[in-house]
């Protein structure tokens, strides 16, 4: 059920095992394949609502897995502009399809500069095989 | 000694098998200067018939209920408890149980728990209850913490008409959780909803109790609607032997309902240890302390029960869970089971009916003075004797009775009044009693 | 198996009580039930069966090995059983006056004096309900403490180990502080140049247990009191690992200021499913005066309850705490009396026993003697055949065998966190060995019997991911509660 191990090129990778996809100044964010594995089937999203300010590096929701709890760390930072439905309803569309359909936030971004301080997927993957 | 296997023959084995000389190599890692290098100062070890009779000869110098005739109650309440409810506890299987961690092992507690939440809902009319807290008190820390967080909000209201207890362990959690505490007032013995609402402005819950500390019943759902005009949750805490009797508090308003289990199904047992019940709206439920026990199914399809969201519990949340709470109060809250599961509801109907009953034939045959007139009372009541009440009490204990609490410990200007608990166990014969030590 | 309400028939009942020719009472319209409970409806008889089935479906210490970690699966008594039920006790209402509850206040006292010389600790507050609550009672003195000495505000951090139990940073939480965790070095003990770069003038204390969650007592805890006394900072002993060294070191000399204990651990009240416990404190005397109220004091020949403490926290839970549990813990430790130190030794013999058999089977994370617990990882079976602690776990119920705790501390990964307590006999033990090296060979010959373990209890393996994404947590009445 859960999909194989990637980390697509042309996203964005933050060592708190989220990822963000940045169009224009726009960004979608979630969390990787490390993440999804680590806490197993996810069973509930606690979103941010629309129009709440995320900041980097800090907290902007949580989901959950029957042994643990996560929070979600931004990588990046603006203003909430879209929720994923579709992983509140179904929170396990996290782990079949973390970067496609289990996207979990869209933002406006309020400081795009932010995205050199990310790393990019063969950084990530070196970054991974440290952990 | 007394419940060790080990013989010298097992320790000599055992320490080849480690690879040491003796034992007190094993704590060889412990630094000198903080080894207790003298025996400990207890008492010499006692076999089991002198530790029966040690304990035998204390429990002597204690005047139980059996002992006197009594109509105490401020909280705890000599109801009866059936022998089914002894003989359940005293299943090893139950008793010497781990918290249900391992669900494959331990269906039997889960699923009395399961069913323990489900009696606690119905009694109260919500859709969650968790597996039980410490006791009566804790659980309205343990609500306004839900409350903070709900909404929010950092202050909470308490009737003073809660059980004094309930508000002095609210105000011992209240600093550490951040939060404000604020009390309103009873007149007359009753709680006004007027003056609560203003209390409950920017509150996160307010708390009062159904049937308070006095006997007396509060106008609930009027509370209720005044708490949630101000924005707060309103929260009840209520007495599990008047649910026959009384509305649910899911069906009057409320958020939260809790209270002290005690009443029923467990002695009263010089306070402790009982459970504290707690149950909420759905809304609530991953804000819930405590275990809460979910129902799924096994790999062969068949029906079987878990611990669920434990990811709010301390375990897996550490310092954001809900709570700390571990080790709650299942064993008692299992006795609350199978009491209330022994009365069924004509039995808990029935119960309310008589200790009423009992209150009223008392009420009138004492015909003392009440301290709030005109307040319809549950079990217990109020009434002024004229004189300090504690000289009233220490009489009437001369004369084998204990005629009730005074209010006067807890409250100003009431030095003079006697709380007077009538349950299922007192007889009409024992209020004449009564009456006679009170001379009346 | 039935739930009880699927038992349940209209009409049927258990329990009768007295009926006394009353005039039926007035209640207020507004204020009475619409429509009764739905409580089960059934007579004793099927009423006793049910809970006997469920009871069969149950595993507990008198059913066998129980060596969770932490948990101090010892076993209970039974004569405490009897002497909990004594009349004098268990009939004794809670605001009797106190010269008509001597006996219960003399017990109280007589358990307040031998928990200050288990600890080396003056001063003892009965009260907390458990060990969390008796660690956050420590945690609220401390507060207290610094408040009193005008260090209140500055004082907001509290530290602790990263091997702690969960209940510790989720006390500091809830007692307002904030938390700073401590590594623990390759020997099992605090890392000090980790702990002397954390510790400052905002440290309120430590929360520390020794011997660790790893079953290792810190050897460095001489030098890790000091850096905190040095401070101005205080030190907290969580007790749930005391089954170690009750005669052998006290946390008072080790340099603890408050101690909690875990009654329900160390001295033996009954598990019972999940509590009921105790969780006891013990303090140093310049903490004394802030211990929850009310306290038990002798006055004259006799005892009495102290209300009278103006810098007291308060009150952590009713009456003087959990007056049952305090029965069976003070027969406990009477049935001892000095001994409690053979009881100790045994604890920790028994724990060395076994982990000198299971370390060449299984990972041992720390090469040294243990104390009453000793953590092992199964990170080699998992590595080599896909076979993980949980799942050891699970087919050591096959054996009538109760799991160890698995995942914890978080230190270790595929954790088994096994304590076996010191009432077990030496064939129990060889026993559990026997069973885990068994384990061992299955997870490489025939990984599947593990991986689908249990097979022979009431359940097979249970979903716990339904459970938590759509919770059923009541009896649905009306509803189907057992879809396809």
């Amino acid at each position: 059920m859960a999909a194989p191990e990637s980390y697509p090129d042309g996203l964005k990778y933050h060592r708190e095992h989220d990822w963000a996809r940045v169009e224009g100044d726009e960004a979608t964010l979630g969390v990787t394949w490390f993440a999804q594995d680590a806490l197993g089937e996810l069973v509930h999203y606690e979103p941010p609502a629309v129009g709440d300010t995320v900041s980097v590096d800090t907290s902007y929701g949580e989901v959950e897995s029957v042994k643990a709890v996560s929070e979600l760390i931004a990588p990046l930072s603006g203003e909430v502009l879209e929720v994923n439905q579709a992983v509140l309803d179904a929170p396990e569309t996290v782990n079949e399809d973390p970067y496609g359909e289990g996207w979990l936030i869209r933002v406006r971004l309020s400081a795009p500069a932010e995205v050199d301080a990310l790393l990019d997927a063969p950084a990530y993957r070196e970054f991974l095989a440290t952990q | 000694m007394s419940y060790l296997s080990v013989t010298e023959a097992d320790r000599l084995a055992m320490l080849e098998a480690i690879g040491v000389a003796s034992v007190e190599e094993l704590f060889a890692e412990i630094p000198e200067q903080v080894r207790l290098r003298r025996p400990l100062a207890l008492e010499p070890a006692l076999s089991e018939p002198e530790l029966v009779a040690h304990l035998e000869a204390l429990a002597a110098k204690n005047v139980h209920t059996g002992a006197e005739l009594s109509f105490l109650g401020a909280g705890i309440y000599d109801h009866y408890v059936p022998a089914v409810v002894d003989a359940v506890l005293s299943r090893g299987e139950f008793l010497t149980a781990y918290t249900p961690y391992q669900p494959e092992m331990s269906q039997g507690v889960l699923q009395s728990i399961f069913e323990y939440q489900t009696a606690i809902c119905e009694l109260t009319g919500m859709d969650v209850s968790n597996a039980s807290g410490y006791d009566g008190n804790t659980v309205a820390a343990d609500a306004c913490f839900i409350a903070k967080h709900a909404t929010g909000r950092d202050k909470v209201v308490l009737a003073e008409a809660l059980n004094p207890q309930v508000r002095q362990v609210v105000k011992t959690y209240a600093p550490g959780f951040g939060l404000e505490v604020v009390e309103v007032p009873h007149h007359g013995g009753a709680t006004d909803p007027d003056e609560l609402r203003a209390a409950a402005e920017g509150a996160a819950c307010a708390i009062f109790q159904q049937p308070n500390f006095f006997g007396v019943l509060e106008d609930a759902p009027g509370l209720a609607a005044a708490a949630g005009e101000a924005g707060a949750l309103p929260v009840a805490h209520v007495d599990p032997v008047s649910l026959g009797l009384l509305e649910a508090p899911g069906n009057y308003g409320c958020a939260l309902a809790i209270g002290e289990g005690q009443g029923a199904g467990n002695y009263v047992s010089y306070g402790g240890p009982h459970y504290g019940f707690l149950a909420a709206r759905n809304e609530f439920i991953r804000r819930m302390p405590g275990r809460i026990v979910g129902e799924t199914l096994d790999t062969a399809g068949e029906r079987g029960y878990v611990l669920t969201l434990q990811t709010r519990e301390q375990h897996i949340r550490r310092e954001k869970a809900t709570s700390n709470m571990t080790t709650n109060q299942t064993l008692l809250a299992l006795a609350g089971l199978v009491y209330l599961s022994w009365l069924g509801p004509q039995g808990l109907t029935e119960l309310g009916e008589t200790c009423m009953g009992l209150a009223e034939l008392a009420k009138a045959r004492l015909g003392l003075p009440p301290a709030f007139p005109d307040r319809t009372t549950f079990k217990e009541f109020a009434v002024r004797v004229g004189r300090p009440a504690r000289d009233v009490i220490r009489e009437c204990r001369a004369q084998g009775v204990h005629p009730g609490y005074p209010l006067g410990r807890d409250y100003e200007g009431l030095d003079d009044v006697l709380l007077i608990a009538l349950t299922e166990k007192r007889t009409p014969a024992d209020v004449e009693r009564l009456a006679e030590v009170l001379g009346r | 198996m039935k739930l009880i309400y699927e038992r349940s028939q209209a009409g049927r009942r258990a329990g009768r009580l007295p009926h006394y020719d009353l005039p039926k009472p007035e209640l207020p319209e507004h204020l009475r039930r619409a429509a009764p409970p739905r409580l089960p409806e059934l007579a004793e008889p099927e009423l006793v069966r049910h809970f006997t089935a469920l009871s069969d479906r149950n595993f507990g210490i008198d059913t066998g090995l129980y060596p969770l970690g932490s948990c101090t699966m010892k076993h209970n008594p039974r004569v405490n059983e009897r002497v909990v039920a004594l009349p004098g006790f268990r009939d004794l209402h809670p605001y009797q006056e106190d010269e008509g509850a001597q006996g219960a206040l003399e017990l109280m006292w007589n358990l307040q004096e031998i928990l200050a010389e288990v600890a080396g600790l003056p001063a003892v507050s009965l009260q907390p309900a458990a060990g969390s609550q008796g660690e956050l009672t420590g945690l609220m003195l401390m507060r207290a403490y610094f408040e009193d000495r005008g260090e209140g505000d500055r004082r907001d951090t509290i530290i602790t180990a990263d091997t702690a139990h969960g209940t510790n940073p989720a006390s500091v939480t809830m007692a307002g502080f904030k938390l700073e965790k401590v590594e623990t070095d390759a020997r099992g003990n605090l890392d000090l140049a980790d702990l002397r770069a954390k510790v400052s003038e905002r440290t309120a204390g430590l929360m520390l247990t020794n011997p660790s969650t790893l079953g290792l007592f810190d050897e460095g805890i001489v030098e890790v009191a000091r850096i905190f006394h040095d401070a101005g900072a205080l030190l907290y002993y969580d007790g749930a690992n005391l089954n170690a060294v009750c005669g052998i070191s006290r946390p008072g000399d080790m340099g603890f200021d408050i101690v909690h204990y875990n009654l329900h651990k160390t001295f033996s009240q009954p598990h019972g499913g999940g509590g009921p416990g105790g969780g006891p404190v013990a303090v140093r005397d310049i903490v004394e005066p802030f211990l929850p109220s009310p306290t038990v004091v002798r006055d004259g020949d006799g005892f009495r309850l102290d209300h009278d403490r103006p810098k007291s926290i308060g009150r952590v839970r009713g009456f003087g705490g959990p007056f049952g549990v305090f029965v069976r813990s003070y027969a406990f430790i009477r049935a001892y009396g000095p001994g409690l130190k053979e009881m100790s030794e045994t604890a920790v013999l028994n724990a060395n026993y076994l982990l000198a058999q299971l370390k060449d089977t299984y990972e041992l994370p720390y090469e040294r003697h243990c104390m009453h617990e000793f953590v092992l990882s199964a990170r080699s079976l998992k590595r080599d055949h896909g076979i993980t602690a949980l799942d050891v776990a699970k087919r050591l119920m096959d054996f009538d065998i109760h799991p160890p705790t698995v995942y914890f501390p978080l230190v270790v990964p595929e954790a088994l966190m096994i304590e076996p307590t010191e009432t077990e006999p030496k064939e129990r033990l060889d026993e559990f060995v026997e069973v885990m090296q068994r384990i061992a060979r299955e997870a490489a010959e025939s990984p599947e019997v593990v991986k689908e373990a249990p097979h022979h209890r009431p359940v097979r393996r249970l979903d716990e991911v339904r459970a938590a994404k759509n919770p059923v947590v009541k009896y649905g009445f009306e509803e189907v509660t057992t879809p396809a």
